[in-house]
């Protein structure tokens, strides 16, 4: 409501009765009754708004930028190009449309496949690590352990541990008599499998540790009096826990969402994006254009493109989840 | 030998002036020097500019920032080196910054445009044209006409292709090329005295292997070095896979769907397993399960730390010629070294200086790119020194801009689409090579 020159005519005018009344509605926020400053909120924001604008809001408008260039920052000519960036995308002719499309199928495969179990396996091993038993501090730490594993770790671990001809998974799967020639990163859909596995396994213990702590803010009353009312436990999780765990799964799915969307390390290092580039994430197509061939204005143009889906796909997630008036 | 005896002296007179602790010490290195008086040794820094390079270098101190991608075999042999040229010139000192080749070429050049690269470093013959085009490197002609570098002094391919509209951008150090490696054991179960050199042979030695026991004795990456041997099957046949002047790609010919069908008989006679993931065929070689892999010769310090008792011979001739993909480490001086006259003069006494010291790299698994230290008993003996005796036979991609990143968003695809069997090797390579094409085009556009 307040424009920069505006408080501070109020502020010369302070004494006067007229400027009183004006000011009352700030006036009566702050709780000491002095009267607040209009630098006070935007002094307390100033730390983060810099950050943001400096890291945040500025590399979105110069990324804007970048994307209406043919821009190679190692050349010292970056010509304009308009829009042509976005409409090569949209042309099947362009040398970029068809690695953007493959990289955006590919991501929407592994998100539709890893987000329901990213939201699901979380929630069960949640609920059971929010019971009383011996040893429980143990088992949350062992599912969260992998998390704290960065994905240069994880991909090169399972790359071997997953590898069809010398991996140890094939290995074990054919000592108990199971197929031992399941080539885990070189053809689909196995290799789907393998890296919706890994990164399942992976950061489960982060939205498992998420919904313990929205279990542990479900108020006991409240089981209590589902118990009195006769209802059987799937009856309370059901009509307890998860309403009250609304919210909590409102962050979780954006976050898993997200996260899903940006695949990028597990494909790069243990598939290389095999077969052909079937497993190349919208991600790594972009990192290869970008940073490989050095087209930043194409590489800008189809992260724009993706950050729209997003948005797009968050929209829909607030709207899943908002509170319904019954 | 004086030149080295100059450079310690003025080095440690620096040291002395400039320190001042460690009194005694520096007495000492500089009582060594001996002869220069303290103000002829401090006049003695003033930056002169260097036009023309003198082989030394006398100036202040300088920190070099040296990059390479020597991480594997080769790792400890350049810091080696590095040590022992740092002992000589005590005024030059060496930030050496040693990154994966696979991600140095995208680090390097954005590096330079921050002016945080590095001022000297090495890179590979295929990417100098491409850093050249993108005036990441400057050229190095008078250092080449200094140390008396001459075409005589390497083999034609290797010399050309460091040349970029002109002017020389790079010093060759080595070449480095793929081969066959063959485990000792198994082959001398199967009977197998000679190693093959032709397409006949070395099926029969793969028969021999098959049935002594080993089920698959060759197994077929599906990527690196799959385009490796890919590149060198079809120039075995005769075909090229670009136009000299980088316009095209030709990879789609009939010699390399005949290179590639190759291949994938490999797997589909049963020689190899399917899908062979990334390093797994390197792994299960180490691991003596494969009798026979074709990698390159830089992996030859790798099997000999793990005490893998192998062979090392030329790969055999499959198609109609004896070639052999190859690639050359080539020195160079960056964009940012240009501005520095003192650096631009250490960077080349560096360079200088390594490249007469090549006969010591050879002990990394390289192929000296001079042909002087070649001949020598030291390369001569080494294990690779079959390869280099061949080294007529080696093959180096065209100094076409922007060429190593079409490679492999194209070429190695077709590859490993082939070898997996998603597509047959026609298809794979023609739809592959229109990409390529395109992507040339665009290139030429952008570099001119």
């Amino acid at each position: 409501m307040s424009t920069p020159t505006r408080p501070t005519e109020r502020e010369v005018a302070a004494p006067a009765p007229a400027a009183d009344r004006l000011q009352a509605s700030t006036a009566r926020r702050s709780r000491s009754g002095r009267r607040t400053s209009w630098a006070t909120p935007w002094l307390f924001l100033l730390p983060y708004l810099v950050l943001f604008g400096t890291f945040v809001l500025a590399p979105i408008v110069y990324g804007v930028w970048i994307s209406l260039h043919d821009y190679d920052y190692t050349l010292p000519g970056k010509p304009w190009v308009g829009l042509r960036n976005y409409t090569n995308l949209f042309d099947s002719e362009s040398v970029t449309a068809g690695p953007f499309w493959d990289g955006m199928k590919a991501t929407a495969i592994f998100t539709v496949f890893s987000v329901p179990l990213l939201l699901v396996v979380p929630l069960a091993v949640a609920v059971v690590m929010n019971q009383r038993f011996r040893g429980r501090n143990l088992f949350r730490a062992v599912y969260f352990a992998p998390y704290v594993l960065g994905v240069a770790v994880i991909g090169v671990l399972w790359r071997f541990l997953l590898d069809r001809n010398i991996g140890i998974v094939n290995h074990y799967l054919g000592v108990v008599g199971l197929p031992d020639d399941i080539p885990w990163l070189t053809s689909v859909p196995e290799a789907w499998v393998a890296l919706v596995g890994v990164t399942v396994w992976w950061t489960l213990g982060f939205n498992a540790v998420i919904y313990l702590a929205g279990l542990q803010d479900i108020p006991n009353e409240l089981y209590e009096a589902a118990k009195v009312d006769g209802a059987n436990a799937w009856q309370r999780f059901r009509n307890v826990t998860l309403p009250g765990l609304r919210p909590v799964t409102s962050f979780v799915t954006m976050v898993t969402i997200i996260a899903s969307v940006n695949m990028f390390g597990q494909s790069y290092l243990m598939t290389l994006g095999q077969p052909g580039t079937d497993t190349r994430t919208a991600i790594y197509a972009i990192t290869e254009t970008g940073l490989r061939n050095f087209r930043m204005g194409d590489a800008a143009a189809m992260s724009y493109v993706l950050t729209l889906v997003l948005m797009l796909l968050s929209l829909a997630v607030f709207w899943l989840f908002r509170e319904r008036k019954s | 030998m004086s030149r080295a005896a100059r450079n310690e002296q003025s080095i440690s007179r620096r040291h002395f002036l400039g320190l001042g602790v460690g009194a005694a010490a520096g007495a000492m290195i500089a009582g060594c020097g001996g002869g220069k008086s303290a103000s002829e040794a401090a006049g003695g820094g003033g930056a002169q500019p260097a036009q023309t390079f003198s082989g030394t270098y006398d100036g202040p101190e300088v920190t070099l920032s040296y990059w390479n991608g020597f991480t594997g075999g080769d790792g400890p042999f350049m810091k080696q080196l590095v040590k022992d040229f740092t002992a000589e010139h005590q005024n030059i000192k060496i930030a050496e910054n040693t990154v994966q080749w696979n991600e140095y070429y995208q680090r390097m050049p954005a590096a330079v445009t921050a002016g945080k690269g590095p001022d000297v470093g090495a890179m590979h013959l295929d990417q100098l044209a491409t850093n050249a085009a993108r005036k990441v490197i400057v050229p190095v002609d008078d250092l080449a006409a200094s140390l008396g570098l001459t075409e005589d002094d390497f083999t034609t391919e290797v010399w050309n292709a460091g040349i970029y509209q002109d002017a020389r951008y790079g010093i060759p150090l080595d070449v480095h090329s793929l081969a066959m490696y063959s485990l000792n054991d198994p082959l001398q179960k199967a009977g197998v005295t000679e190693m093959p050199t032709d397409n006949d042979s070395f099926m029969a030695t793969l028969d021999q292997l098959k049935s002594s026991g080993t089920a698959n004795p060759f197994w077929m990456p599906t990527r690196w070095p799959a385009h490796l041997m890919f590149l060198s099957l079809l120039w075995q046949n005769g075909g090229e896979p670009y136009a000299e002047d980088g316009t095209k790609a030709t990879f789609d010919s009939e010699e390399g769907v005949a290179a590639l069908q190759w291949m994938v008989d490999v797997i589909n006679k049963g020689y190899s397993p399917k899908n062979v993931a990334q390093d797994s065929q390197y792994v299960a070689f180490k691991n003596g399960e494969v009798p026979i892999t074709w990698d390159g010769i830089w992996q030859i310090n790798d099997l000999k730390t793990a005490g893998v008792e192998n062979t090392l011979s030329p790969i055999p001739k499959i198609g109609e010629t004896d070639h052999v993909w190859a690639n050359s480490h080539n020195f160079y001086i960056t964009r940012q070294t240009t501005g520095d006259d003192n650096k631009l003069q250490a960077a080349k006494v560096f360079i200088d200086w390594i490249s007469r010291k090549s006969a010591e790299w050879a002990g990394a698994g390289m192929i000296p790119a001079r042909k002087s230290v070649r001949d020598s008993a030291q390369v001569q003996d080494s294990p690779q020194g079959p390869i280099a005796a061949k080294i007529d036979t080696l093959k180096f991609l065209p100094p076409v801009p922007g060429l190593g990143d079409v490679q492999a968003q194209t070429l190695e695809i077709a590859v490993a689409n082939a070898t997996l069997g998603k597509e047959s090797p026609a298809d794979a390579l023609s739809s592959q090579a229109a990409r390529a094409s395109k992507l040339m085009e665009e290139n030429k556009k952008k570099f001119g």
